[in-house]
C-alpha cells in the first residue's frame, strides 16, 4: 500500500516537475552581446575628392533661375559647412582655366583647387568663389588625377563628380577611365551628379558611376544638389569592411590559400578563379561571393561557386541567376566537416584540415562593343565557424506537436493503465486461489 | 482510499501544471510575434546602404527611410532567428508625374546571410508604376527560418537578411531623378510546428560591417514549444493510464493481508 502510494507520488511529482520546471527556460543569447561593428573595418581618415565642372557651359541659367555655376558654389558652401570632423575633403577644377581653342591644352586643364586634408572652411569657400566657368571638359584627365589625390590610407575613397555636359576630350573615355580607377583595386567609388543634363551627358554620367559601383544623380533644382552631395560625404563616414585583393587561379593547385575574410579580384567573361580554404574537421565553411556588372551586360546572366576536394568531387555548390538591371550577381554556400573522430593528426596532436577548392565561375556575357579587360569586380566572403549540430530529427529534439500527437499518448496512456489493471487483478486472483 | 486521495491529489496538481504550461503556451507566441522593442528609442535609419558590404541594419518592425536617386540599389539588412516567418514592406515615393517621362518597373529581393536569394512565398516583388502614379509597394514573405538544414538546399537559416530595391526599367530620362523609399521588415513567429532539430553554431552573418542581432540575442536553440505539447502529452498519458488502471484493478489486495503473504 505505502509502497503504491510512494510510487504514485513520485510520478506526480515527476510530471509536475517536469513539466512546470521547463517552461521558464526560455531561449538566452550566445551570439556576441552587441550590435556594434566588427573589427575588420578600416581606420584611415575617409577621402572625398569633389570634381566641379568649371567648363564654359556651367554659365546657363537653368537652375532655379540661377546659373549652374552659382548654384554649384551655393551648394558647395553647404557641403563645406556640414562635412563631418574625420572627412579629408580636397576640391578638383576641371576646365577652369584655359580660355584657348588647342584641344590638346584644354583637355589637360584640371587642377587642385583644394588639396585633400582636413577642412579649413574659409580657405576652401574662398577658393570655390574664385571660380569663373571657362574652358573644355576634361572628365576623364580629371578623373585620373582625382584618384591620385586620393592615394594612401585605407579609409573610404569617394570621387564627387559634379558635371554639366559630355567629355569633350574624347578617345579617352571617361566611362572606361573609371573602370581603370576601380580596377586599381583602391577601392574609389565615382558618384557623379549632372546637372540639366541632356541623354548624352546622362549615358557617360551613369556608365562612370556604374564602373566604380556609384551612384548618379540627375539635379534640376538647388537644394537637391547640395543634400545629395551631403549625402554622399556623409555615406564615406559609414563604417564599412575594406576587402583585400586577392588573385585567384586557373587551377586549384595553384590556388591561392584564403584564410576568413574578405576579398577582392577580377574575372572576366566565362572564367573561373580557383581558391583554397582550410577546414577542421567540426567546422564549417561559408563561402558568398558577388560578381558586380560594372558595365552593359547580355540580360540573362549567372554565377556559380562550386567547393570541391583536391581531387576534384565537387562537395556542394551554390548557384544564381538573374535577368536584367542589376548591380551584382551573388550566391553562397556552406559545408560543415563532419566530424567522424577517424581523421589524422600532424605532429602537434591538432587534426589535419581538409583544403576545399572553391571555384568561382560567372556565365555573363556582353554585346561585342563592350570591353572585357579588366575583368568584372569579385566579392569574395570568406569565414569559418564551429560546426552545426545536426539534426537526428525532422522535428525539435524529437519532440511532438498537435492535437493527434496528445490524443495519440493519452490513449496509449490509457491502454498502459487498462493493461497494468489487468495484470494486478490477475495477480490478485492468483494469489487468492493459493 | 489512499490510492484515490494521491490520485486526486496529482490529478490536481498535473491539471494545475497543464493548465499553467498552456497559459504560458498561449502567451508566448504573442509576446513574441509583437517584436518587443526595448531599445525603441533607437532612431529609425534615414540611410540606405549601397551594397551587401555597406548595408544599413534595420531593426524588425522599424520603418527605415532613404533619399536616393532613381537607379540607386538601396541595401538593408535585418536579424531573423529560427522560428520566424520575415515579410518585407517597401513603398517607394516616385518623382513628380511631371518630371518623369515614362512607366518605371521596381524590384524588392532578399538575400540571406549568404548572400543567396530567397524566394519569397508571396508578395509583390516587381512592380511597374504607370507614368502617372505616385507610389510603388512592394513587398515579400519569406519562408519560415529554419534552425537547421542541408548544405545543399537554399533553406533560410537564421542569420542576417538582406533587401535590395532598385528601378529594373525606367524611362531613361528618368535616371537620377530623386525618389524616396521606406521599408519595413516584420518578424513573427512562425509556431512550434514549424520547429526542426538541429541548429547552427553561428547565424548567417558575415561580409559586412554591421552585425545584425535580435533584440535579447540569438536563440539558444533549447526552446520550444514543442516541449509543452510533449509534456502535456505525457500528463494526460499518465492520467490516462492511472484511469485505465482504476477502471481494470478492481479493489485489489484487501488491506488486513500482510504484504509478504
Amino acid at each position: 500500500m505505502i509502497i503504491r502510494w510512494r510510487l504514485a507520488a513520485a510520478v506526480c511529482g515527476l510530471l509536475v516537475t517536469l513539466t512546470g520546471g521547463i517552461a521558464p527556460a526560455t531561449a538566452s543569447a550566445d551570439g556576441p552581446a552587441t550590435a556594434g561593428t566588427s573589427a575588420e573595418t578600416s581606420k584611415d581618415a575617409p577621402k572625398v575628392d569633389l570634381v566641379l565642372d568649371v567648363s564654359g557651359s556651367m554659365r546657363a541659367r537653368d537652375i532655379d533661375g540661377q546659373s549652374r555655376m552659382s548654384a554649384a558654389k551655393q551648394a558647395f558652401n553647404e557641403v563645406l559647412d556640414a562635412v563631418p570632423q574625420e572627412v579629408r575633403l580636397g576640391i578638383r577644377t576641371l576646365g577652369a582655366e584655359y580660355r584657348g581653342d588647342d584641344r590638346k591644352v584644354g583637355c589637360k586643364d584640371t587642377r587642385a583647387l583644394y588639396p585633400v586634408g582636413p577642412v579649413d572652411r574659409t580657405e576652401a569657400k574662398t577658393a570655390v568663389a574664385t571660380l569663373t566657368p571657362t574652358g573644355w571638359t576634361p572628365i576623364g584627365p580629371a578623373l585620373l588625377k582625382a584618384a591620385d589625390d586620393l592615394e594612401g590610407g585605407d579609409g573610404a575613397r569617394r570621387i564627387v563628380l559634379i558635371s554639366d555636359g559630355e567629355d569633350t576630350c574624347q578617345p579617352l573615355d571617361p566611362c572606361e577611365v573609371a573602370r581603370e580607377i576601380a580596377a586599381k583595386g583602391i577601392h574609389v567609388t565615382v558618384d557623379t551628379l549632372g546637372l540639366v543634363p541632356d541623354a548624352k551627358t546622362r549615358t557617360q554620367l551613369s556608365c562612370i558611376a556604374e564602373a566604380t559601383g556609384g551612384t548618379y544623380t540627375s539635379v534640376q533644382h538647388k537644394d537637391e544638389l547640395s543634400g545629395r552631395v551631403k549625402q554622399l560625404v556623409h555615406r564615406t563616414v559609414e563604417p564599412a569592411v575594406t576587402p583585400v585583393p586577392a588573385k585567384g587561379t586557373d587551377s586549384c593547385e595553384r590556388a591561392p590559400q584564403l584564410k576568413p575574410g574578405l576579398y577582392t579580384d577580377r574575372e572576366t567573361f566565362g572564367e573561373h578563379r580557383f581558391y583554397r580554404v582550410d577546414v577542421r574537421p567540426g567546422q564549417e565553411l561559408r563561402a558568398s561571393v558577388s560578381i558586380a556588372a560594372d558595365r552593359a551586360v547580355n540580360d540573362d546572366y549567372g554565377v556559380q561557386l562550386r567547393a570541391s576536394t583536391l581531387r576534384g568531387r565537387e562537395i556542394v555548390r551554390g548557384e544564381a541567376t538573374g535577368d536584367g538591371r542589376t548591380d551584382v550577381l551573388s550566391t553562397g554556400l556552406r559545408y560543415p566537416k563532419a566530424d567522424d573522430g577517424g581523421v589524422a593528426e600532424d605532429a602537434d596532436g591538432e587534426p589535419v584540415p581538409e583544403t576545399v577548392c572553391l571555384r568561382v565561375s560567372n556565365a555573363f556575357s556582353a554585346p561585342a562593343s563592350v570591353k572585357t579587360e579588366p575583368g568584372l569586380p569579385v566579392e569574395l566572403s570568406v569565414a569559418v565557424v564551429d560546426g552545426p549540430d545536426a539534426g537526428a530529427d525532422a522535428a525539435f529534439l524529437g519532440l511532438g506537436h498537435g492535437w493527434w500527437f496528445l490524443i495519440a499518448l493519452t490513449l496509449i496512456g490509457l491502454l498502459a493503465g487498462v493493461l497494468w489493471g489487468w495484470i494486478s487483478r490477475w495477480r490478485v486472483t492468483v494469489w487468492r486461489t493459493h | 482510499m489512499a490510492v484515490a486521495t494521491s490520485a486526486r491529489r496529482c490529478l490536481s496538481a498535473a491539471l494545475l501544471a497543464g493548465a499553467a504550461l498552456f497559459g504560458t503556451a498561449a502567451a508566448a507566441p504573442a509576446a513574441s510575434a509583437e517584436t518587443p522593442t526595448p531599445t525603441a528609442d533607437a532612431p529609425a535609419p534615414t540611410e540606405a546602404g549601397t551594397s551587401f558590404r555597406t548595408a544599413t541594419v534595420i531593426r524588425p518592425g522599424q520603418q527605415a527611410t532613404a533619399q536616393a536617386s532613381t537607379g540607386d540599389y538601396l541595401y538593408w539588412q535585418f536579424p531573423a532567428d529560427a522560428g520566424q516567418g520575415a515579410t518585407v514592406d517597401a513603398t517607394v515615393e516616385l518623382p513628380g508625374a511631371d518630371a518623369r517621362h515614362g512607366e518605371s518597373t521596381w524590384q524588392l529581393d532578399v538575400y540571406d546571410g549568404l548572400r543567396r536569394r530567397q524566394a519569397c512565398r508571396y508578395g509583390m516583388q516587381t512592380r511597374t508604376a504607370a507614368a502617372d502614379a505616385d507610389t510603388v509597394e512592394l513587398s515579400c514573405t519569406l519562408r519560415t527560418v529554419r534552425a537547421d538544414a542541408e548544405p545543399w538546399s537554399n533553406d533560410p537559416l537564421p542569420g542576417a537578411y538582406y533587401v535590395r530595391l532598385t528601378t529594373l526599367h525606367t524611362a531613361s530620362a528618368d535616371a537620377g531623378l530623386p525618389v524616396e523609399a521606406a521599408v519595413t521588415a516584420t518578424t513573427t513567429d512562425a509556431g512550434s510546428a514549424q520547429d526542426v532539430d538541429g541548429s547552427p553554431a553561428a547565424p548567417l552573418v558575415q561580409g559586412s560591417a554591421a552585425r545584425p542581432e535580435p533584440d535579447g540575442g540569438w536563440s539558444s536553440g533549447w526552446w520550444s514549444a514543442r516541449w509543452l505539447w510533449t509534456a502535456a502529452g505525457a500528463v494526460l498519458a499518465a492520467l490516462a493510464g492511472i484511469a485505465g488502471y482504476r477502471a481494470t484493478a478492481g479493489r485489489g489486495r484487501p488491506p488486513h493481508v500482510p504484504p509478504s503473504v
